[in-house]
C-alpha cells in the first residue's frame, strides 16, 4: 500500500525521531508542558513507523537502508528483519509507556535538570532503535557505545556521592567492555573475513570456514563478556550499582532498553555472526548454557538477600537476562524461540515491576521491602500489577513468562539437557521464594505504622498509575495471545 | 592564478610576517586581521592545490623561478602534503581566529612581533610539507623551529628554561638530520628527493654502509623532532607552559608535520622495500611505539595540570602513529596518515578547550573542570566529543584511525601493538572519565544534598553560566564538529587521498 521508497525511510523515520527531539526538548525547557509533548511526539512517531516495518516485516520481506559508506569496505547500514522488529517493537511501545510514567515520577518528586533528563531519555531511546535496526557489526557498536555514553547522566541524575560511584561502576564496566574486548573481536572477524554484515539465516555466521578452533573460541567469549550490559556475571557488577538512577530510569533503561540491548547484541552476534552451525560444531552454545546458568542461580540466591526493593529486582534482571542467552545457546529451534520471545516477555514485566518499586517510593518514601507491610491494602492498583508480573517472572500461567518457561524446557528436553531442566526448575523455585514475600507482605502483613488509615498514604499520581496497569496488562495479554509476537519469533528460525 | 597557488601558499605568510614586525603602531587589531587574512589566503591556496591533485590524480609539481630540478628548489603536492598543507592552514586560520583575547592576554606589549612569529611558523610548517628537496626541508625546519621556540619562550613561569631545554633538543635533532642529508649528499650528489628515490635504489646502493648511516641519522633527528619515546622528554614542560595561542599551535602541527617527514623520508625518498627488507627494524620501532602509547597515556593519568596531561596524549599518540607507519601494510599506513589528520584536530580541540576553561576559570590543574557542564556548557560539549574521540568512540575520527591501525596490527601480526592501542585507550578512557567526572558534579563536599530527595543540587545552582568569549567558542565548536566531519567522511579521505600516496611495495 505504501511506496517502496517509504519503506527506506521508515527505519530512518523511527531512528531520528528521538533525535529530532533532543533540540526541541532542549530549547522548550522553560514550558514543561511542551517539552513533554515533544517526548510524546517522537515516541508515537517512532512507534508508528516501527509498527508500520512490522508489517513489512511479516509480508516476508527485509528492509536494508545504507545510511554512510564510511570506510571503502564498510558502511554504516540498517536492516530491519524479524529478530529486530521483535526488540524494535518492545523498546518504541515502553517509551511511550514509560514517558506517561516518568512525567509522573519527575513531577511528584520535583526533582532538578528534567530538561537534560528527557533529553538523555530521547537519546538513549534512538540508540536502542538504532541497535535493533542495525545491518552490521559496526553499526550495532556505533549505537552500542551511543547507549553506554547517553546513560551516563541518567544514572548519575542526583549528583551526589552514591551517584557519582554507581555511574562511575557503570561506565567502567560497560566501556572497559566494549573497548576491551568487543573492539578488538569485531576487527579481528573483519581481517578474517573482510565483512562484518550479519548472515541472512541463524545456522551460517559470517566466520569464513578454515578458522582456527581457538580463535573462534576466543572470539566468541569476547563477545559474550564484552557486551556487559547483558549481565553476565562477572561482568554484572555495573547493574546493581546502577539502581542508584532515579526509577524511570531504571525501569526503562535497566530493566528494557541497556540490558536488552545487551542480550540482543550478544544473542545477535551468536546467531548472525557465528551461526547456530558453527557453535554447535565447537560446543560453544553448551558451554554458554553452563556459563548462563550458574548466572541464573547465583542471582536469584543474592537476590532472596536483599532487602532494598530496587536491588531484589536488579538481581531479578540479571538472573532473567541469562534465560535469554540460556536459550539461544541450547542452539534448538524450541530453546532459540524460548529465548527471544522472553526478551518482549520479560520487558514488560519488569517495566511493571520496577514501575511500582517507584509508585511506592512516591507515595511513601519506603525502599525496603520490611517496611512495606501493609501497603497492598492502601495501594492496591500498584500492588495487585506487581503481582501479576510476580507471576511472570515466576513463569506461571496465564502471564508472558509461562510462554518462556514452556518453549525453554521443551528445548532442553529436546537437547537432551537434564542438568539445564533442573537449573530451570530450580531458579522458578527461588523466584517464587523471592517474589511471593513481597506481595504477600503488601497484602497481609502487619502495617509498621500504627493505623493505615491514619498515615495519608494513598495511590501515586494518576500519571504513574495508568502505565503500571497498562504494563501489567500487556504482559497478560502477551501471556494470553503468545502468537502475536511468536510469529515474528518463528521467521527468525525458520 | 591556479598554477601559482603553491607560492602563494608559502610566500603570503612569510610576506605577512615581514609586515606584521612594522605594523606595531597600527594597534593590536590591524595585527589580528592581518595574521586572518594571510592565514586564509594560505587556506584557500591549499584547498586550491587540493582540488588540483585530486582532479588530476597526479602531484602538482611547481619550480620555484622556473629553476629545474635537480638543481632548482621544487615544491612537490602530491596526495599525501596535499592533504596535510589543508590540515596545517586551516588548524592554524582556527587559532588564528581564537587568539583575539588570549594572545592579548599573554603579551600585552609586543603583539605585532608575536604574530610575525605566528606566520613565520605556519610558512615554515608549510614549507616542510611542500618540499620536495631534502636540504630545503632542514632550512624550513630550522624556520619552523626557531620561529617555535621564539613563541614557546613568551610564556609564563619556566617557560624560559623549558624552552631552552628544547632548543637544546631540538638543534640535536636538526643537527642529526643535516648529518644524514650530508652523508646521502656524499654517495647521491643530489639533493632532490625524487632524483634521490631513483639513485638511492641502485642495488649497489642498498648495500652501501654509508646510506644506512645517513638513512639513521635522519630518522633519529626525525624521531628527536616528533618526540618519539625515549626521546620524548622536552615536549612536556616546553607545550604545558606555553601561552594558549601557542600551544594551539604548535602542539596540533609540530609534531604531526615531523610524523609527516618521517612518512616522508621513509617512503618517498627511500623505499617501502629498502625500509623493512634491509633496514628491518620494525619489530624494534613498533615495540617502542607501543611503549609510547602505553607510558604516554599512563603518564598523562598521572598529571594534574590540564595541559601537561595533553602533552602527554600527544607523546601517546605519536607512538600510534609511528607503530602504524612500520607495520609495513596498506592498513597500518592508512591508519597512521589518516590519524595524522584526526590526531592533529583531536589535539587541536582538546588544547583551544582547555584554553577556554583556563582563560574562564584562571586555574590550569585538573580543578579547573568542575563544575563545567554547568559553566561553560558548549565547551565541555566539544571537550566531551574530543575526549571520545581520543578514545576511540564512533563516529567521531578517532574511532576510524584506530580501526586501520588496529586492523594494520592484526594483518601484521603484531600483538603487542594491539595491546598497547587497546591499552592506551582504556587508560584514556578513564583519564578523560576522571575529568567529566568533575566537570558533571562539581564540588561534591560543598554540596548539601538531600538524601534521595529530588532536591537541586545546590553547588550546580550556585555556578553561573560563564561561556567562554564568541571568537574562541566559533572556533570551538567548528572543531569539534570537524572531528564528527572528518569520521563521517573517512570513505572520501581513504579514497581519494590516502589510497593514492600508499608506496609501493607494502
Amino acid at each position: 500500500m505504501l511506496s517502496a521508497a517509504f519503506y527506506q525511510t521508515a527505519p530512518v523515520i523511527a531512528l531520528c525521531a528521538s533525535l529530532g527531539a533532543v533540540p526541541l526538548i532542549a530549547l522548550s525547557r522553560r514550558h514543561p508542558n511542551l517539552r513533554e509533548f515533544w517526548t510524546f511526539a517522537a515516541a508515537a512517531l517512532k512507534f508508528s513507523m516501527v509498527l508500520l516495518l512490522a508489517g513489512k516485516v511479516l509480508a516476508g520481506d527485509v528492509v536494508e537502508v545504507t545510511l554512510i559508506q564510511v570506510l571503502p569496505e564498510l558502511a554504516i547500514r540498517l536492516r530491519v528483519d524479524a529478530f529486530g522488529i521483535i526488540f524494535a517493537l518492545v523498546s518504541s511501545f515502553l517509551w511511550i509507556v514509560a514517558a506517561a510514567y516518568t512525567i509522573g515520577y519527575m513531577r511528584g518528586l520535583s526533582e532538578h535538570a528534567q530538561t537534560r533528563f528527557f533529553t538523555c531519555f530521547a537519546l538513549s531511546l534512538c540508540a536502542a532503535i538504532g541497535v535493533a535496526f542495525s545491518g552490521n557489526l559496526l553499526t550495532l557498536y556505533l549505537f552500542y557505545e551511543m547507549l553506554s555514553l547517553s546513560t551516563y547522566p541518567l544514572v548519575a541524575h542526583h549528583q551526589d556521592k552514591e551517584g557519582r560511584g554507581g555511574a562511575r561502576k557503570y561506565l567502567t564496566f560497560l566501556l572497559g567492555g566494549s573497548v576491551g574486548l568487543v573492539l578488538p573481536a569485531m576487527i579481528i572477524v573483519f581481517t578474517l573475513g573482510g565483512n562484518l554484515t550479519f548472515a541472512d539465516n541463524i545456522h551460517h555466521g559470517i566466520i569464513p570456514p578454515g578458522t582456527g578452533d581457538t580463535l573462534v573460541t576466543c572470539l566468541f567469549f569476547a563477545f559474550l563478556f564484552g557486551f556487559a550490559k547483558n549481565g553476565v556475571m562477572p561482568m554484572h557488577a555495573w547493574l546493581p550499582g546502577a539502581m542508584v538512577a532515579p526509577t524511570p530510569v531504571s525501569a526503562l533503561l535497566h530493566a528494557v532498553a541497556v540490558v536488552k540491548v545487551g542480550v540482543f547484541c550478544t544473542t545477535r552476534v551468536m546467531l548472525y555472526v557465528f551461526g547456530i552451525d558453527l557453535m554447535d560444531a565447537l560446543n560453544l552454545g553448551i558451554v554458554t548454557a553452563y556459563i548462563v546458568s550458574f548466572t541464573i542461580v547465583t542471582a536469584s540466591i543474592i537476590a532472596m538477600t536483599r532487602d532494598n526493593l530496587k536491588s531484589r529486582l536488579a538481581y531479578s534482571t540479571i538472573s532473567q537476562l541469562s534465560y535469554i542467552i540460556l536459550g539461544v545457546a541450547l542452539l534448538t529451534p524450541a530453546a532459540v524461540q524460548g529465548g527471544i520471545i522472553h526478551i518482549a516477555n520479560h520487558a514488560f514485566a519488569k517495566i511493571t515491576l520496577f514501575f511500582c518499586a517507584g509508585a511506592v517510593y512516591v507515595a511513601t518514601r519506603k525502599k525496603n521491602i520490611s517496611e512495606m507491610g501493609g501497603l497492598g491494602r492502601v495501594m492496591p492498583f500498584t500492588f495487585g500489577a506487581f503481582a501479576l508480573a510476580s507471576l511472570s517472572m515466576i513463569g506461571a500461567p496465564p502471564v508472558g513468562g509461562f510462554i518462556t518457561k514452556w518453549y525453554l524446557l521443551t528445548g532442553a528436553l529436546e537437547a537432551g539437557q537434564m542438568a539445564i531442566i533442573l537449573v530451570l526448575l530450580a531458579s522458578t523455585m527461588l523466584n517464587i521464594v523471592y517474589f511471593a514475600p513481597v506481595t504477600f507482605q503488601a497484602f497481609f502483613g502487619r502495617s509498621q505504622d500504627e493505623a493505615p488509615g491514619n498515615t495519608g498514604i494513598r495511590e501515586a499520581p494518576l500519571l504513574m498509575v495508568v502505565p503500571i496497569v497498562a504494563a501489567a496488562l500487556l504482559s497478560l495479554l502477551v501471556g494470553i495471545f503468545p502468537h502475536v509476537m511468536m510469529q515474528f519469533v518463528r521467521m527468525v528460525i525458520s | 592564478m591556479m598554477d601559482q597557488a603553491p607560492a602563494f601558499m608559502l610566500v603570503v605568510p612569510v610576506f605577512a610576517s615581514l609586515v606584521l614586525t612594522l605594523i606595531g603602531p597600527l594597534g593590536h587589531r590591524a595585527a589580528y586581521g592581518l595574521l586572518i587574512i594571510a592565514i586564509a589566503v594560505s587556506l584557500a591556496a591549499a584547498l586550491a592545490t587540493l582540488v588540483q591533485v585530486v582532479q588530476a590524480g597526479q602531484a602538482v609539481h611547481y619550480r620555484m623561478g622556473d629553476w629545474m630540478p635537480p638543481m632548482g628548489i621544487e615544491l612537490v603536492i602530491d596526495h599525501l602534503s596535499a592533504g596535510v598543507l589543508v590540515l596545517i592552514s586551516a588548524c592554524a586560520l582556527l587559532t588564528a581566529i581564537y587568539s583575539m583575547h588570549t594572545a592579548r592576554q599573554d603579551n600585552p606589549d609586543r603583539l605585532n612581533h608575536y604574530y610575525a612569529l605566528f606566520a613565520l611558523l605556519v610558512a615554515g610548517l608549510l614549507g616542510m610539507t611542500a618540499t620536495g628537496d631534502v636540504f630545503n626541508l632542514y632550512v624550513l625546519l630550522e624556520i619552523s623551529a626557531l620561529s617555535s621556540y621564539g613563541l614557546l619562550a613568551r610564556g609564563k613561569g619556566k617557560a624560559y628554561y623549558a624552552t631552552f631545554r628544547y632548543l637544546v633538543m631540538g638543534t640535536i635533532g636538526a643537527s642529526f638530520y643535516l648529518l644524514g642529508v650530508g652523508y646521502i649528499y656524499i654517495m647521491t650528489g643530489s639533493l632532490n628527493m625524487a632524483d634521490l628515490a631513483e639513485i638511492l635504489s641502485r642495488p649497489e646502493l642498498k648495500e652501501s654502509v654509508n646510506v644506512r648511516i645517513g638513512f639513521t641519522l635522519i630518522i633519529l633527528g626525525v624521531w628527536i623532532k616528533m618526540a618519539l619515546f625515549p626521546l620524548h622528554a622536552w615536549l612536556p614542560n616546553a607545550y604545558s607552559r606555553a601561552g594558549t595561542t601557542t600551544a594551539c599551535l604548535i602542539a596540533p602541527l609540530m609534531t604531526k608535520v615531523s610524523v609527516y617527514v618521517m612518512l616522508r623520508i621513509m617512503f618517498t625518498v627511500f623505499s617501502a622495500d629498502y625500509i623493512f627488507q634491509q633496514i628491518a627494524w620494525s619489530r624494534l620501532v613498533i615495540y617502542l611505539a607501543s611503549t609510547a602509547a602505553v607510558l604516554g597515556m599512563i603518564t598523562a593519568l598521572a598529571q594534574r595540570d590540564l595541559r601537561k596531561m595533553l602533552a602527554y596524549i600527544i607523546v601517546a599518540e605519536i607512538g600510534y602513529l609511528t607503530g602504524g607507519a612500520w607495520l609495513a601494510n596498506t592498513a597500518g599506513y592508512t591508519g597512521a596518515v589518516y590519524h595524522i589528520l584526526a590526531d592533529g584536530l583531536m589535539t587541536l580541540c582538546l588544547f583551544m578547550a582547555v584554553g577556554a576553561i583556563i582563560y574562564r576559570t584562571g586555574e590550569s590543574t585538573a580543578s579547573a573542570m568542575q563544575g563545567i557542564f554547568q559553566r561553560m556548557p558548549v565547551t565541555a560539549g566539544v571537550f566531551l566529543v574530543a575526549a571520545a574521540s581520543v578514545v576511540g568512540i564512533p563516529p567521531t575520527c578517532g574511532f576510524f584511525s584506530k580501526w586501520y591501525l588496529l586492523q594494520g596490527a592484526v594483518q601484521a601480526g603484531a600483538w603487542v601493538f594491539i595491546a598497547a592501542l587497546l591499552i592506551a585507550g582504556l587508560v584514556a578512557a578513564v583519564l578523560f572519565f576522571k575529568l567529566l567526572e568533575r566537570a558533571f558534579f562539581g564540588r561534591l563536599d560543598d554540596a548539601v544534598t538531600e538524601q534521595g530527595s529530588g532536591k537541586p543540587h545546590a553547588a550546580a545552582l550556585k555556578i553561573r553560566m560563564q561561556e567562554a568569549p564568541l571568537t574562541m567558542l566559533l572556533p570551538l565548536v567548528f572543531t569539534g564538529a570537524a572531528l564528527f566531519g572528518l569520521g563521517i567522511y573517512t570513505n572520501e579521505v581513504v579514497q581519494y587521498l590516502i589510497r593514492w600516496s600508499v608506496p609501493a611495495g607494502i
